[in-house]
């Protein structure tokens, strides 16, 4: 289900900047934090994306790992959730990266005949 | 002809933007809000039982997420306290968490003028209530001893994001083999140093502690966004 509501948002956002044009591909950045499984995220994505600009889009997915930054100065890449500093043994380190949802670009199909849809 | 278009755009940034709408709504009302949410069965609805029954003064009023039904407005409604229900269930499957957008549609039939906080009582999900802000000032989660040690480690997004964490169903801790060390060990691990809290809902055993925190809150200024 969090895949679903997921894929929404990615064709609403692809559908903002696609100015009617099909769409062809759309290159995705998900942080670990996000905790999408791809497969998951694609399938409702191949739903979702029918009688849009999105319809038979591939969906290219990088997967950004988590990383953390210290007060102290110490960043580390978690594997697991374990987000007090390792070496300090402060609790507020920031997450640098991992936690972004972002659609990067997107590829679209020029010089189509004018009648396509624009969906809706 | 294939063109490539750049995007850079946060998928949930149009979310983003009604939640600040909502927040700014709130704030010019003076309403401190709290977005409270927990796996399904966790006690979000008892716990509001036991702490809005006497709130020294504070007027609050609640507004009831659920895929189905209004059993849990009911509820609070018996406290006389003012309730409006957002039912997820009209959508595709039933959304399983709150948006922006409904917490907005919602907004006119809330008497926020006459109100000091409002709770929103999320859809029970542990995963997508997370990723979607509705516009509130502090997220608040209740998690129970029924639900085992590895849940902060399961549900980083969600513990990482809640202010105040209510451990709840302590009265049940004789009874099962819950870890309670192991618990808060996990818990310090995903969210170092969080503000937590022993309670039973049933019992009303630790809601105090909550309470406190929770009129607090509502009492300090609002910060600029």
């Amino acid at each position: 289900m969090h895949e679903l509501s997921l894929s929404s948002a990615i064709v609403a956002t692809v559908t903002k900047h696609a100015g009617g044009r099909p769409v062809s591909s759309v290159k995705l950045h998900v942080g670990a934090l996000r905790q999408v499984v791809p497969e998951s995220l694609e399938f409702y994505f191949g739903l979702v994306a029918r009688d849009t600009v999105c319809e038979g889009a591939r969906l290219e997915q990088t997967l950004i790992a988590l990383r953390m930054r210290c007060s102290c100065g110490y960043e580390w890449d978690l594997d697991e959730p374990s987000f007090r500093c390792p070496d300090c043994g402060a609790g507020d380190a920031e997450i640098v990266a991992g936690d972004e949802f972002e659609v990067e670009s997107i590829v679209v199909e020029e010089e189509r005949s004018a009648s396509s849809s624009a969906g809706s | 002809m294939h063109h490539p278009v750049p995007v850079r755009e946060g998928v949930l940034d149009a979310n983003t933007t009604i939640a600040r709408a909502n927040r700014e709504d709130f704030d010019r009302a003076s309403v401190k809000v709290i977005n409270l949410m927990s796996s399904p069965g966790a006690g979000k609805t008892t716990l509001l039982e036991a702490v809005l029954r006497d709130l020294d003064g504070t007027r609050a009023a609640v507004l009831e997420g659920d895929v189905q039904g209004s059993l849990d407005s009911e509820r609070i409604e018996a406290l006389g306290v003012p309730v409006v229900q957002i039912s997820t269930g009209e959508t595709f499957g039933g959304e399983c968490h709150l948006d922006a957008n409904m917490v907005r549609s919602a907004l006119g039939d809330l008497p926020l003028d006459d109100v000091d906080l409002l709770i929103i009582e999320n859809v029970g999900n542990l995963v997508c209530p997370a990723e979607f802000t509705v516009g509130e000032d502090v997220r608040v989660m209740v998690t129970s001893i029924t639900e085992g040690e590895e849940k902060p480690l399961k549900y980083p997004l969600m513990f990482r994001s809640c202010e105040f964490i209510l451990v709840n169903k302590i009265d049940l801790l004789p009874h099962l083999d819950f870890d309670l060390d192991l618990f808060l060990e996990n818990l310090d691990s995903v969210h170092p140093d969080v503000q937590h809290a022993l309670v039973s809902a049933r019992t009303g055993e630790g809601t105090e502690a909550f309470k406190k925190w929770l009129l607090e809150r509502v009492r300090t200024p609002a910060r600029a966004s």
